[in-house]
């Protein structure tokens, strides 16, 4: 049976009080995480608004057992955990690899390519919020063309992101997926299937972060759903080289109906600066993907 | 007074609600339910409760009638943006300060 | 506990000094292992994996991508509760450098074969000793060998004191000096070493059954928890570190009594004493250069001096009291660093006159930095300096002088 909102288990494995900040994408999806995975998992995570969320010592905001590691080290640190629980004999549980755009894209990338090209039996989570937010908005390799940051503060980003889960899909690994907070149900199904693969599974979750993006912390959601409208999202799944689109953008697929990427990109405040000529750039980006992606569809 | 008493010699945090204190108090406004319009209360029975999905804080809880933990609501209004039914209004907390006197 | 003398015969083997880390290594019955090969490392690794790939080791070997994750996965292995090894040199130790700081904070014990090697700029692949130097701030025990034997004992024993103490242990040794070079060993029995090392306890619990999480943010100030309980606050974890280091010193005697017990080889003290009794100039070296230190002093007593030799076993937690003891006697204490803190001297002549503090020692104390990328260090040379210090022996003059090279400069 399908899993909705009233079949979904009522057990909550983050706990309120937290410090994530009002309508925080992470906190929604790592909800979800955690119930997909019932709560049989080791988490790792390195510097990040995960890191803050979780709490301070000697208090934690979320009932799993985790492991917080150096910012570069998120790929090793859940290898060490694979690798402690084999030699342990201890069976059952998913490490859960837990880290932002900045620890997965930028600083974490070589202990991520290492992990997948060792075939490292765990899940690795990227939630994407553009950015290092934890710090305050400064640019990671995830932040769009043409959006301020606390160090592209006037000009803006001069390049736009780099395609992290083309990246992790070319390390031939069995399950790569994208996902997002504002899709909880498709989320939590993907984590679902992921769990019961073996080898490396990376997922890659959008997640909007409304005090560094610049929108009211109750449209989080909105903005999430409004970027798979104009496909600055788009949900997929590759499993075992298959590919195939999921939730909202397969729908989007079926019946034509992309949405202009400027919808979205009005809505925040760090696009406040963008010019026509970026806009027309990401618009060209975003069809270019659209159109490969509509390609590899093999079932439309 | 030490804190040698923990016993501990690693940094080891041990779960526990309310992390950050009282997060109700980071609010402005307050999520109110109209039990008229919201669907499992109007059906007494389970249904919807899309805003218990999208509740990033978890302090919805599914039941009949839906209720809020206003004492870690931290006021995002996410619940009443995605209610399919308008049954949630974000009502200003001056609207619940007692001995106002106008 | 003591431990019934093996009465096994001795298995003399002739083994470098990597090879002997990783029959250490082996005997220890390591879980996880996690290194990246580098000069003159890498025969240790590559042998640690043959180990694997035989099935004579039944541990997991993971090929990581760079030292930084070395040490990491080392540390996560270890949180779960799995007994781990790395070894490393020079600029793959500085790459884990941050990493270091954290197993120490983490408390965990895993233990790191430091195969010591000079850096760069500019490249050497040959040895000195700034390597381990510039991480004795880090917070773990650091043993210095002196030769191959001593490589296979102090890596068994690491992990006792390791897990003993909840404090990682540095073993190193020099590299090519010792790394490459063949010595006979004694390599003891898996049934005497299982005898000796019991299978490691964690004071760490992954289980969702009882959920923890470990190395959070800590504030400056202490906290409450949700029991009540003051807990620590950053200061407090750290202090308990350098306590733990402290302590460590009676740990590791323990360790080194016990394993004189059962294996013959007696590893009771933290210096190596040699002839200092009747000896008013005192050598003092670490590592193999300890052992060159000794064919010095024999020349110089021949000449007519009476020299003793100190040689640094353990580096941390530096062992004041014992050095103090040890130097009561001198007049002139020569030290030979193959290390130098730049802008001040060598670590360890810092070290030795920090530890004469307070004491009624009136002793010249003279630096000579030797040996730094793989320049090679004769007894001779060694004997000559000592010469060359007699002078100010004489004068009796303490100067605050900057130390002296031995060099063509």
């Amino acid at each position: 049976m399908k899993t909705n909102a009233v079949n979904l288990t009522e057990i909550e494995y983050l706990l309120p009080g937290n410090r994530a900040c009002p309508g925080c994408a992470l906190s929604l999806a790592y909800r979800h995480i955690l119930k997909a995975l019932e709560g049989q998992v080791i988490v790792t995570v390195p510097a990040s608004c995960l890191t803050v969320l979780h709490g301070m010592y000697p208090v934690t905001s979320v009932n799993v057992p985790c492991v917080n590691t150096p910012f570069a080290s998120t790929g090793a640190s859940a290898t060490g955990l694979v690798a402690g629980l084999k030699a342990l004999g201890k069976k059952g549980l998913t490490v859960l690899a837990f880290a932002g755009d900045g620890g997965t894209h930028d600083i974490g990338i070589q202990a991520l390519s290492g992990a997948a090209e060792r075939q490292s039996d765990f899940i690795y989570i990227c939630y994407d919020n553009e950015g290092y937010m934890n710090t305050g908005n400064q640019r990671s390799s995830s932040t769009p063309l043409g959006a301020i940051s606390g160090t592209t503060p006037v000009l803006g980003k001069q390049q736009n992101q780099k395609d992290m889960t083309a990246i992790m899909e070319a390390h031939g690994i069995p399950y790569v997926a994208t996902a997002s907070a504002s899709y909880p149900l498709d989320l939590y199904e993907k984590v679902r299937k992921a769990k019961a693969i073996k080898g490396t599974r990376f997922i890659h979750i959008f997640t909007p972060c409304p005090p560094g993006w610049g929108f009211s912390f109750s449209d989080t959601i909105k903005i999430g759903e409004l970027a798979v409208k104009t496909g600055w999202v788009v949900l997929y799944e590759v499993e075992d080289g298959i590919f195939r689109l999921t939730s909202a953008s397969e729908s989007i697929a079926r019946r034509g109906n992309l949405r202009p990427l400027r919808e979205y990109l009005r809505e925040q405040g760090r696009f406040k600066n963008i010019t026509e000529e970026q806009i027309n750039e990401l618009q060209d980006w975003v069809n270019a993907r659209w159109k490969r992606y509509l390609g590899r569809s093999t079932s439309l | 007074m030490g804190t040698r008493d923990c016993q501990h010699i690693c940094d080891e945090s041990s779960p526990g609600i309310g992390e950050a204190g009282r997060t109700g108090e980071w609010r402005n406004a307050r999520p109110v339910i109209d039990q008229k319009k919201c669907t499992p209360a109007r059906q007494n029975k389970p249904a919807c409760f899309l805003c218990w999905l999208y509740c990033p804080d978890a302090v919805i809880s599914k039941t009949i009638p839906v209720q809020i933990n206003l004492e870690y609501c931290k006021g995002c209004g996410i619940c009443s943006q995605v209610c399919p039914v308008q049954a949630i209004t974000i009502v200003n907390e001056e609207e619940f300060v007692l001995n106002r006197t106008d | 506990m003591s431990l019934k003398k093996t009465d096994r015969k001795a298995d003399i083997q002739i083994l470098d000094g990597n090879q002997a880390a990783a029959q250490g290594t082996k005997l220890s019955r390591v879980q996880v292992i996690a290194a990246y090969p580098i000069t003159p490392q890498t025969p240790l690794t590559e042998t640690l994996s043959e180990f694997v790939e035989r099935g004579e080791l039944s541990a997991e070997y993971v090929a990581v991508e760079s030292e930084h994750s070395a040490l990491t996965v080392c540390n996560s292995a270890s949180m779960a509760g799995a007994r781990t090894f790395t070894a490393t040199s020079a600029h793959g130790l500085a790459y884990m450098h941050e990493v270091l700081h954290w197993t120490a904070g983490a408390r965990l014990p895993v233990v790191l074969a430091c195969v010591n090697r000079a850096m760069g700029a500019p490249w050497s692949i040959l040895n000195d000793q700034q390597d381990s130097i510039s991480q004795r701030d880090t917070g773990w025990i650091q043993i210095y060998a002196r030769n191959n034997q001593e490589i296979l004992d102090s890596v068994i024993q690491a992990y006792k004191i390791a897990e003993t103490a909840y404090v990682p242990v540095m073993v190193c040794y020099d590299g090519f000096i010792l790394s490459h070079a063949e010595m006979p060993v004694d390599v003891p029995s898996q049934e005497d070493v299982d005898r000796f090392l019991p299978p490691y306890q964690p004071h760490t619990i992954l289980d969702p059954a009882n959920p923890k999480n470990y190395n959070l943010v800590t504030l400056a100030n202490p906290r409450v928890n949700t029991e009540g309980v003051l807990c620590h606050g950053y200061m407090e974890l750290r202090y308990l570190l350098q306590e733990a280091l402290q302590n460590s010193r009676e740990t590791i005697i323990k360790v080194g009594q016990e394993f004189g017990e059962l294996f013959g080889r007696g590893y009771a003290n933290m210096l190596w004493e040699d002839r200092l009794d009747d000896a008013d100039i005192v050598i003092v070296a670490m590592g193999s250069l300890a052992m060159e230190a000794i064919v010095a002093a024999g020349m110089l007593r021949e000449e007519g001096h009476r020299v003793g030799i100190l040689g640094l076993r353990v580096f941390r937690p530096f062992p004041k009291a014992d050095v103090m003891k040890a130097l009561k006697k001198s007049r002139l204490i020569v030290v030979f660093d193959k290390n130098i803190s730049y802008g001040s001297e060598g670590a360890t002549c810092s070290e030795i006159k920090s530890a004469l503090y307070g004491s009624d020692v009136n002793a010249v104390i003279r630096n000579f930095i030797v040996g730094l990328g793989g320049r090679d260090v004769k007894a001779r040379e060694l004997a000559e300096a000592v010469n060359k210090s007699l002078p100010s022996l004489k004068e009796g003059t303490l100067s605050n002088e900057y130390p002296e090279w031995i060099c063509y400069i």
